[in-house]
This record gives structure tokens, sequence and C-alpha cells, in this order.
């Protein structure tokens, strides 16, 4: 009876996950998707033998409880070749089956690995700054703050670097999250496959701001693109090496922005170090949050 | 440059209510505590019996005292931080992100927690385990020990004096760097962990040569407790992991004082090899941590079960398996740095490897119980309770291990609530488990069992309702260390897991109730044989407490379960087999105030390092090396316990050993008689 409900439990708990709001399980990509399957395979394999175990273990010790008068004892149960055999070949087997998946989907899903599909990536550069993200679109000669534009459908080749401490660059509902470290540049594709507002945000503290460097991924139609692309063209400021050093300065903006133009060559130039990092993360001797929340 | 360094007034929160009063607090309880001992004429007694002590007993108790107060510590770190989230959906909470993160940072010194607590342990039980007097270096033991209570000292230090790190628990460069956290924070974290690493690396020494070469004639390797045999595992990791901790921190120091570039991206260097490195101690050390508790489990399962350990032989293999594997599994930490798939695939999988020996122990205690007559007292509720808790925790462990499943859990709270799944249900279950089967041994007396099975409860419930929500909403997308947030699906399981950590509160309430009730009714409770759960191994053949020689005469090992033995054979023939012996004076080392000294002047030297006091970093370690000498240099090193002492100690607990014995084959005849 326990062990019906203990697994009823579990299942529920799972589909409860599954149900879940802007999450990991509920894919909004190809990455994602391929994700979340291991995922949840992984947790279905591991659960078909911990499960088991945990239920033998609770009913193992009520059983031979000391008070019990109808269990057997074996007091010189201590040594079976079988048991032994036993319990060394099950975890080394479930650990084959899954270090298959593991080999396998780690080459499948590398981050650095290209989406299969006809159409070329649209490249974007993604640099993470005190506190903010910077999107750089390099083909279209335009960039936003905090704002991560991106046609669905489209399969998004984005290189990632800082002009500060670390960040880690994720949104969960496209995939992978990847380290943005000053000085390199590393190769994450992803891909939105549903026009929708997905949450963006770094994953590794870089001081005092670091709970404000969210941002919203908008995946739209390509038209809809294509008209950002156009009217994002016509206002707001360039972002040429003046405006980039202040942008280095750490701050939380207030909304996002974009700029109309950039100039080229700038984030081989971050990357490279011939623009150096910015100051870094100060001290809180300053209130870093937006004006809403104050 | 002033004579203080950097140290000003500024240092102290004058103007921040919440660590300012805090710290006051906590000052008025020390110097209360200071006055009462010293009113009281406690101070020649702390002095001559605890403070310059190298028994091993007293040294793994106070390494348990020490654990305590830093429980008590991280558990306030971390109700500030549950009630923080709890409080800042679209809002700010309480706490400003600058302190904020220092609570984080310092909430991962909680190791001060697990390390003395296992380290404690070993101390009080491996030579009683191995029948041996003390462990082989017994002045170096009581260096480690308040080398590693002068590191967590430092630590709290920060606390009114300064600031701490703001960079999680483990200081990543470039935010540690001089130039992202100019203050003392990382300082303090570093100077703390170099001044107690260094105890630690001397215990791994310590307890490696002990195991290795001091045992009772007759413990081969094979016959040696389970515990033991995780001790040897743990401080063979300590003797190969920590140098690389000492070696790393050094390096970051390096970068932070002289300008070195060991990390900095900017000078040549390379932040993506600390986080190697610090993680090439890192891995190993959680298993420092956990396999210590494996033996604790080891031995309680099998007590309580009355039967010997199932698969004896096999768990030896599961234990150094580990041990060995777990130095090659460091990458898993940083699936998504980038390293490529066959990095990743490969180091995914070593890290799986590792799941199939904790497999095997599981289902080795499980076959313990199989056919055993098991007692639910709470050492082994804390035991069964781990082995269903850490079956989960393992289990997410693995899935972590799978490179695309991390490509979405690392740094998530998920990954959070998987380390405190096996830090909370596996090393502190095992500390609490292995605290209330050996507090008899140390002290005397047993605990309450009636408190002690509501903490355990209060504990299991607390931390499920407080981290099970951590793994729903790390399956949200929250990453970890938010000091606010926006994201409305995340809030409801923040404030249940505010609920469970004051359900924990609760438990560790009821942990101090059950001390208070113990102390005063100890009279009722005292353990006059030696051996209050029916034991099996050494540490149950001598008085509670042990006298400070351990035993009388080194016992005769001959088989795996020496003291199980030793009483069947009495049962048998009713009587104890063993005839008094010849009893000889004992020589035992002579107490030594060089540990409490040098770790006196390692304050002194460290403070001075993290505030740039020059002089008296110079002054502290010309004092630590002039104690050194002075120690060297001592001609009368071993005291006499004579003859007569060790004959009356032994009489009077082999009296009561016969008296027990005799009352137990009275009551098995009785019973016996009732049943025909």
């Amino acid at each position: 009876m326990g062990n019906v409900g203990l697994v009823l439990v579990a299942l529920l708990a799972l589909g409860e996950l599954a149900g879940c709001g802007r999450a990991q399980l509920q894919p909004a990509g190809p990455i994602s998707a391929a994700e979340r399957e291991i995922l949840l395979d992984s947790v279905v394999i591991m659960l078909a033998i911990v499960v088991p175990t945990i239920i033998a273990t609770i009913a193992v010790a009520w059983w031979y409880r000391a008070s019990n008068v109808r269990a057997r004892r074996l007091p010189d149960l201590v040594y079976s070749g079988r048991i032994e055999l036993l319990v060394w070949s099950i975890p080394t087997l479930v650990v084959i089956f899954l270090g298959g998946i593991a080999w396998i989907s780690a080459h499948d899903l590398d981050p650095a690995r290209p989406l299969p599909a006809k159409t070329a990536p649209l490249e974007i550069q993604v640099v993470s700054l005190d506190w903010k993200w910077l999107f750089i679109y390099p083909k279209l000669g335009i960039a936003s703050v905090d704002r991560l534009m991106v046609p669905a459908g489209v399969p998004l080749h984005l290189t990632l670097t800082s002009a500060s401490v670390w960040n880690v660059f994720w949104v969960p509902q496209l995939g992978s999250m990847l380290y943005c470290m000053s000085g390199m540049a590393d190769n994450l594709y992803l891909q939105a496959d549903h026009p929708g507002v997905y949450h963006g945000e770094s994953a590794m503290i870089s001081g005092d701001g670091f709970a404000d460097m969210h941002f919203d991924t908008d995946a739209v139609s390509q038209d809809q693109f294509d008209s950002w692309v156009a009217s994002t063209r016509g206002a707001g400021p360039a972002l040429d090496d003046a405006a980039y050093r202040q942008l280095l300065q750490q701050s939380v903006p207030a909304h996002p922005y974009t700029y109309r133009s950039v100039r080229p060559g700038l984030f081989a130039d971050i990357v490279m170090l011939r623009l150096p990092p910015g100051d870094g993360p100060r001290g809180a001797d300053t209130d870093v949050r937006p004006v809403g929340m104050q | 440059m002033t004579l203080l360094g950097k140290l000003t007034w500024q240092a102290i929160p004058l103007h921040e209510p919440l660590p300012l009063y805090s710290g006051i607090a906590v000052a008025i309880i020390i110097v209360a505590i200071l006055a009462w001992v010293w009113i009281k004429g406690y101070v020649p007694y702390l002095w001559r019996e605890w403070i310059t002590s190298v028994d091993h007993k007293r040294i793994g108790v106070m390494y348990c005292i020490l654990a305590g107060v830093m429980l008590l510590r991280g558990f306030i770190d971390a109700i500030m931080m549950r009630t923080q989230q709890a409080m800042a959906y679209n809002a700010p909470g309480y706490l400003p992100p600058s302190h904020f993160s220092q609570i984080f940072s310092a909430h991962g010194t909680i190791f001060f927690v697990a390390m003395p607590f296992v380290i404690g342990l070993m101390n009080l039980i491996v030579p009683l385990q191995l029948g041996v007097r003390d462990v082989a270096f017994p002045t170096l033991n009581s260096v480690s020990f308040w080398l590693t209570a002068a590191g967590a000292l430092l630590v709290n230090m920060s606390l009114v004096i300064g600031e701490f790190s703001r960079t999680g628990w483990l200081p990543y460069p470039p935010l540690s760097e001089l130039a992202y956290s100019p203050g003392v924070g990382v300082d303090y974290y570093c100077w703390s962990l170099q001044i107690s690493g260094i105890g630690t690396l001397m215990t791994g020494i310590n307890f490696v040569t002990t195991i290795l070469k001091l045992r009772a004639p007759g413990m081969h390797y094979t016959r040696m407790p389970m515990f033991c045999w995780t001790a040897l595992a743990s401080n063979l990791l300590i003797v190969a992991a920590f140098p690389v901790l000492t070696a790393t921190l050094a390096m970051l120091l390096l970068d932070r004082y002289v300008g070195f570039h060991f990390f900095t991206d900017t000078g040549g260097g390379n932040s993506m090899m600390f986080m190697n490195l610090i993680w090439a101690w890192g891995h190993p050390e959680v298993y420092i941590l956990v396999l210590p508790a494996f033996g604790v489990f080891s031995e309680v399962v099998s007590t309580f079960s009355g039967k010997p350990l199932f698969g004896y032989r096999s768990m030896i293999y599961a234990t150094m398996a580990i041990c060995i594997i777990s130095f090659m599994v460091w990458l898993h930490h940083f699936f998504t740095m980038g390293a490529g798939a066959d990095v990743n695939a490969v180091f995914g999988i070593a890290s799986m490897i590792i799941a199939v020996p904790t497999g095997v122990k599981i289902f080795n205690w499980l076959f313990t119980m199989y056919g055993g007559s098991v007692r639910f007292s709470t050492p082994m509720l804390w035991s069964i309770g781990f082995m269903v808790t850490f079956a989960i925790g393992g289990m997410t462990g693995v899935l972590l291990a799978v490179p695309p499943a991390d490509f979405q859990l690392h740094n998530s709270v998920f990954l959070v609530a998987h380390f405190h799944n096996v830090i909370i249900g596996g090393v502190l279950f095992g500390a609490f488990a292995g605290y209330t089967y050996w507090f008899p041994k140390a002290f005397g007396f047993t605990l309450d069992e009636r408190l002690g099975k509501w903490a355990f409860w209060l504990w299991l419930i607390g931390f499920w309702v407080a981290w099970g929500p951590g793994y729903v909403v790390g399956l949200e997308g929250m990453t970890r260390r938010l000091q606010h947030y926006d994201v409305a699906e995340w809030h409801p399981w923040l404030v249940v897991a505010e609920w469970g950590v004051l359900i924990i509160l609760l438990g560790i309430v009821a942990q101090i109730a059950q001390i208070v009730v113990s102390v005063r009714t100890r009279e009722q409770r005292r353990d006059v044989t030696g051996d209050p759960w029916d034991g099996r191994n050494l540490e149950w053949a001598t008085a509670s407490p042990p006298p400070p020689f351990n035993f009388a005469v080194l016992p005769d090992v001959t088989d795996q379960e020496p003291y199980w033995d030793m009483k069947a054979r009495a049962r048998e023939i009713g009587e104890l087999t063993r005839p008094e012996p010849k009893y000889e004076p004992i020589h035992m080392p002579r107490n030594s105030p060089t540990g409490f000294v040098t770790a006196f002047l390692a304050v002194i030297t460290g403070f001075a390092l993290i505030w740039h006091i020059w002089w008296l970093v110079l002054l502290g370690l010309v004092g630590a090396y002039a104690t050194f000498v002075v120690f060297a240099w001592r001609d009368h090193d071993e005291d006499v316990i004579p003859v007569e002492e060790v004959a009356r100690l032994d009489r009077a607990n082999r009296a009561a050993r016969s008296a027990a014995l005799q009352h137990r084959q009275l009551r098995h005849e009785s019973q016996r008689e009732s049943a025909q």
C-alpha cells in the first residue's frame, strides 16, 4: 500500500514540476526541449532504482524491528556472493546506461555545436557588463541593452564575452547556459521556436547589482523582427568608443534601450582586451537598484 | 603607512545597526561566559584539563563544541537568507545586496561546522576503535584543533571588524581580485581558510599515520572497524587535497597583495585556472566530509540491527574506490565553462561512476538491517533518515553529472538544493548520528531519547520543506544568490522554504533542550558499563568516559568485531574471560600549551595580514616560531600514570561490567523460565 502511495507522490511531484510556468521544463526551443528530455529520462531511469531502494529501506527496517515476533532473524547473514554481485551490478548497469546517454547527449548538445538548419544563423554578440547585458547584432549594425530581440524559428549563434567580472548567460526556456568571461569568447547556439517573451538572467554572482541582471528575450516573427531592426536603425544613440566607455560604468538601466549603430569591430576589441574592461563592480555605497525598486 | 595599517574606526559598522547589534550581543555573551568561568574559578581547570590537553578525546570534544557553535552561526545566516528571499519578491527585502552577499559567503564557511564535526568524531573514536592510547602525534593534534578554531575566530571577527567576502563561498576571480573586491572581505576568507587549512592538513597526516602505524595487536587492516576505514580514506584525501587549497589561495593572495597575475585575465593570468584548482580541492573535500559520515552509519546500522556489517570487504572496496575516483571528477563543477563535448562527457561519466560504490554502500546497510533485530534509537533514526534522504540527493547529483542536464541546472537553486541534500542529509545527519551514538562514551551518560527523536523528525521534515522547494524553483529557472526577484512563480515556494527553515530551528531548539535535560538528569542516565548500546567495537570495551590511557592493557584483537567477540565468549561461560591482567605504569604524553599559543599567534598574524599591519605580522610569526622552538627543546614530555591508579580505574570498570553481565544473564534466564 505504502509503495503505491510513494510512487504516486513521486509521479505527482514530477507532473507538477512539468507543468510549472516559465521554466526549463517548458521549453521554447530545440535545445531546451532536448535538454528537458535528457533531464526527465535520466530522472525516470534513476527513480526506477531509487524509489524501490527507499521503500525497501523503510520496509526492511520496519519489518525487522526488534519487537516484531514474526520476523525471521538471520544474525549470520554477513556475506553472500550472490547479493554482492547484485548490489554491485545494479548501480553499475544504471551508470553504464546513463553514461551512454551522457556521452551521446554531451556531444549532441554541446553548446558550441551549430544547429542543423538550412538558414544561416543570426549572429549575436553578447557582452556582460556591470550590471546589464549588451547584445550586438554585427551583421545588422545595431545593438540592444537588456533586451534580446530574436526572430522565432531562426537559429541563433551567440558569441559571449564579459567586459567585467564573470557572468553566466542563461535563458532557461531556450536552453544551455554558458559563462561570459573577460578576454575570451564562447560560442552558444540556441533557437526560439515560437514567438514569446522568455526570462533571461545572469547565473553567476557579479557584485551588488547582480540580482537586476535579468533581461527579456523577445522572440517575434521574422516580419516583426525586420521592422524592429528598421526602427532601431532610425533612432537612438550610436555605440562608438565613447558611448561604450559610458556603458562600462556600473548601473542598472531602468528600461531596455537600443543603439542605432555599432562601431565595427567593437566586439573583437572587447574580447581581445584592446578596449579594457570596466572598473568592475564597486561597493554598496551607491544604490544600484532601478528607480522602481528604491 | 600607519601603525595600524588599513585598520581605522571605519572598519566598525557603527552606522549599520544589524551587524553592530548582533556583534555587540555576541560580545556580551562571550564576555559573560568568560566572566562566569573566571568568577567560578574554572580557569585553572579549563587550562589544565582542556585548553592544554593533548588527549585525543578531549580534543575531539572541543572540535565538536566548535562545530556546534559554528552550526548556530551558519544557521543564523540561513534564516537571514531564507527570510530575505521570502520577502524580496518585487521588493528590496531587509538586507541590502552588500550585506546579503556577505551572508551567503559566510554561510559557506559552514564548512567550519562539518569539518570540525567529522574531525571531532574521528578524534574521539578512531584511537579507541583501534585499541590504542592516543594518536600518533598528540601535541600536533592539539595544534591542529587550535588552528581550526583560530580560522573560525577570524571568520567571526569579520562580523564586527571590517567585512566578509561577498564573492560566494568560493572566491572566484576575477570578482575576488583586488580590482573588484578591494575590501578586506576576501582577505578574511583566505587567511582564515589558510590557517585552519594548515590545521586540517596536520590532522590528515596525524590520522593517516595513526591508522597505518598504531593499531592494537592483531588488528589487521581487514579487522579495522568501518569507521576507521572511512577515516583513513578521508584523511588520505586531506593529505592529497589540502595542499592544493593552500597553494590556490596562496596564489590568489599573491595576486591581491603583491600584484601577481595568476588569475587576472588582463595580466596574462587565467581566471579559469582558479576554478580548476579550487575544485581539485573542493570536490575531494565533499568526500572528506561524507566518508566519515558513511563510517558512522556503518557503525550505527550494524550496532542497532544487532548484526555485523553486511559485506565488510565490499564496503572497504567501495570506500577506497570513492577515495580515488573523487579526485578525477572536479570538472563537473563547471560544465558550462565551454570545455567541449569530450571533456565534459569524460568528467560526467567519471562523476557517475562514484554513484556505484555509493549505491553499494546503501545496499549493504540495507542488508545489514535485513535479518537483524532493529532498535529505533535516535542514532538509528538519523541513519534511516539519511538513507532515504541521501538516495534522492545522490540521484540529483548523478543528474547534474549529465552535461546537458547540467547546462540547465548549473548555478540554479536546483544545484543548491542538491548539495544541501547531501551535506545536510549526508554529512550533518551522520554527524548527529555519531554525536548521539558516542556522546555516552565521551561523557559517561546517554542523551535524552525523546528530545533526540523530536530533533530528528523536525530536522528531517524541516529539511524537506526547506529544500524540496529549492528543487522546484531551480527547475523554474531561478539562479542562486538573488537578493531580490520579480518572478511570481518563485515566490510561494520561497515562502514555503522559509517555513522549512523555521521547522529546522525547532529541531535545533530540541537539540539544545536535549543537552540541557540530559545534563540535569545525568545521574539517572549514567553509563556504568561503558557499553550502553550493546556495541561491537573496541570503543565500547573501556569505561565511559574512558580513562586517560583508554585501555589499561592493549586489547588482543582476534576478530573483525573484537568487543562483540569478547562479549560472546563471556556470555557463553557466564563470566569475563580475561583474568585480571598484570597492570603496569603507563606513560602518557604531557599536556602542552603549544597548540593554544600557536593558534593565538596565528590569529594575531592573520588579523595583521588582513589589515596590513606588517610589524604585527612579524611579531606573530616570530612568536609562533619561538613557541615551536620552546616546544622542540623540552626535556620532559611524558607523564607516568602510576600502576595503582591504572589498576584502580580498570578494576572499577571490570566490576561494573561483571555486574552488568550477571544481571543480563539473570534476566536472560528468567526470560527463558517465563517462556517455558
